[in-house]
């Protein structure tokens, strides 16, 4: 039996960590790859949440009963955006590629050519 | 049974499997030659052993002891990665394939799959999502064809590769939907359950037609789109634009020699097989077959692995048979060909599927 | 016992990973380590009882988002070794700053774990397909079908912004 705590720990760690490399890389791909790093984290926080409430089930405020596997649902949902986001970003940077000639976030930060 | 039973038993059916597997790769080589060298009038391999059935294991000896390269220029890692992947790949599918129903040897049974288990009633529990399984590894394999062209740092290899997996991610799309038909049919995603759901006949109108329940004839569209995306997947005539001599030298695995390209080599063989068996457990009724009640026990249940085989022999037939025939596509007519006939052709298929489905009850 | 055995394995899989990604100077490494924590975080979500799931993680995310990621770093193929100039002060505040917050999170989390609970590898048909289709199909139907106009929108834009001028 692993304690929930476990899980959650587990995604607060993936999570800062890509806030750090989302912070301090300068590449602007890896950037976008710590973006996929925390949605992964926030991913696996919504599964574990969905066995706890599983196991231990329970109501909100208003009587309404919570359901487990919506969780699981969620999840689906962040992975879908998340493809769509990956595509039209990865778009936008191959045409920022091919005028600026360079992938340094530094480099990118004047409107004029 | 116990779990020292159970893990020795494990043990055991991944060795056989894997080992029937590989030599029947290389037989399979051996079967190629021959039948394309007959199919264009000439004999294939003779001089190695009666009817050149040595031939595979001359092949072997000749890559073990080739030179094995490793340009200077190289991602190293990434080079030596790439055909592990790929070949690593392939073979984890076999561990989900159902070969036959069970077997009883010294009074344990045991699944005729590496990833069966029997209960103490005798059930025999499928990992529930066998068919996602197959894809999802699938999808990984094609990291081993875009490593292996990027980390050559080569322009034929890298082209290659591009070409490659831009084919492969784009009839993965195809593969998927064409079995999506199947899984309405059946109503689950674990193969054994769905060759389960292929016993019996069809019942037309209340009266027994003599038809198997195969799933192939409700099917027809869905099984043709399954063979065209699956040979676009395993890099097969007509659609091995990425890796024929005359194009781009031998596309992205240019560089490779000895042991690196046999790995790449024995992937797209193992490839070809999963393709086969996936396509007799979804559209040909798996193992079932004429029952023969006379045989001892033991004989009746390896029977099924007969059938099975045997099927599965058909389709790597047909496989050799299309590659002695057909011409290849060129790249943009084998990209058109995926995008705008074959995906419009699957939703369609699932489409009319489903409405058939949904006004039957 | 083996459930945690096997969690640790994983999640340190999964935290090495991604401090390779970090580490790492060529964006192609970078990516493979971030396929590895995909695919570790699949296995994870078994060991939670979401087997479909765990096949989509590995279906969507480590074969397909992350093979585009994989095309593009090798299409663009620019991506060569960046030397940071100058950044070193955010280094000093970034990595005891992100420790405080991993740290803070963790210790809270450890400080309510009895409140909190545990987490087993059930064998009821929790995180069975057909439970999650019908979820989806029934109470979350506007939600799937306002996702699936939103990637026919994003595959309109990847085109267009993908085209080359004239």
């Amino acid at each position: 039996m692993v304690p929930l705590s476990w899980y959650l720990i587990l995604s607060a760690i993936l999570f800062s960590l890509g806030v750090f490399g989302f912070l301090l890389k300068r590449n602007i791909i890896t950037i976008f790859m710590s973006i996929e790093l925390m949605l992964n984290a926030v991913n696996l926080s919504f599964v574990a949440f969905a066995n706890y409430w599983n196991t231990h089930p329970a109501r909100l405020a208003d009587g309404t009963a919570i359901i487990p596997l919506s969780g699981h649902v969620f999840v689906f949902f962040v992975m879908v955006v998340a493809a769509a986001e990956a595509a039209v970003g990865l778009a936008i940077i191959i045409s920022i590629f091919r005028t600026r000639e360079t992938l340094n976030v530094d480099q990118v930060n004047l409107l004029k050519l | 049974m116990d779990t020292k039973t159970f893990i020795l038993v494990a043990v055991i059916k991944i060795a056989l499997v894997v080992f029937i597997m590989l030599t029947g790769v290389a037989y399979t080589t051996w079967l190629e030659r021959k039948l394309v060298g007959r199919i264009q009038n000439r004999w294939g391999p003779t001089r190695v052993g009666p009817f050149g059935l040595l031939q595979p294991l001359a092949d072997g000896i000749k890559f073990i002891l080739k030179e094995d390269l490793l340009p200077d220029y190289v991602h190293k890692g990434l080079f030596i990665l790439a055909p592990m992947l790929a070949l690593v790949m392939s073979l984890i599918s076999i561990a989900v394939i159902p070969f036959g129903e069970t077997i009883t040897i010294a009074g344990h049974t045991t699944a005729l799959q590496i990833s069966g288990i029997t209960h103490a009633g005798g059930g025999i529990t499928d990992i529930n999502i066998g068919l996602l399984i197959i894809l999802g590894v699938t999808s990984i394999g094609v990291y081993g064809v875009a490593l292996a062209g990027w980390s050559s740092n080569s322009k034929y290899s890298l082209l290659g590769s591009l070409r490659a997996s831009a084919q492969m991610i784009s009839y993965e799309l195809a593969l998927g939907l064409s079995l999506v038909g199947i899984l309405l049919l059946s109503g689950t995603l674990s193969l054994r359950e769905i060759v389960f759901s292929q016993s019996g006949n069809w019942v037309l109108g209340g009266h027994d037609t003599h038809v198997p329940h195969w799933f192939i004839f409700p099917q027809i569209v869905g099984f043709f789109i399954y063979l065209l995306a699956a040979y676009a997947e395993t890099n097969r005539i007509p659609f091995d634009m990425p890796e024929a001599e005359t194009e781009l030298v031998a596309g992205y695995h240019t560089e490779y020699s000895s042991m690196k390209f046999a790995m790449f080599f024995m992937a797209e063989y193992v490839n070809m097989f999963t393709v086969a068996c996936l396509a007799t457990l979804l559209f040909f009724g798996g193992w079932h077959g004429p029952h023969l009640g006379f045989l001892p026990p033991l004989a009746q249940s390896l029977l099924p692995v007969v059938y099975f085989a045997a099927k599965v022999f058909f389709f790597i037939f047909l496989y050799i048979w299309i590659r002695g025939t057909l011409p290849r596509f060129r790249y943009d007519q084998l990209m058109a060909f995926g995008w705008k006939f074959l995906l419009p052709l699957a939703i369609a298929n699932i489409i009319v599927t489903s409405l058939i489905v949904a006004w039957r009850g | 016992m083996v459930h945690q055995v096997l969690f640790i394995i994983f999640g340190l899989i999964c935290v090495a990973g991604a401090v390779n990604l970090l580490v790492q100077r060529h964006p192609i490494n970078s990516a493979l380590s971030l396929v590895v924590v995909m695919a570790s975080l699949a296995l994870i979500y078994l060991l939670l009882g979401a087997e479909f799931l765990a096949a989509i993680q590995v279906i969507v995310y480590a074969g397909a988002i992350m093979v585009l990621f994989v095309f593009v770093i090798m299409l663009l193929n620019a991506g060569a070794e960046e030397r940071t100039r100058g950044s070193h002060i955010a280094l000093f505040v970034g990595v005891p700053g992100v420790v405080v917050l991993a740290g803070t999170v963790a210790w809270l989390l450890i400080h309510s774990g009895s409140r909190l609970g545990g987490v087993t590898i059930s064998s009821s048909n929790f995180g069975e397909t057909h439970a999650i289709a019908r979820l989806l199909f029934q109470n979350f139907l506007l939600p799937f079908e306002v996702t699936s106009v939103l990637i026919l929108i994003a595959i309109m834009g990847a085109v267009v912004l993908g085209k080359r001028e004239g």
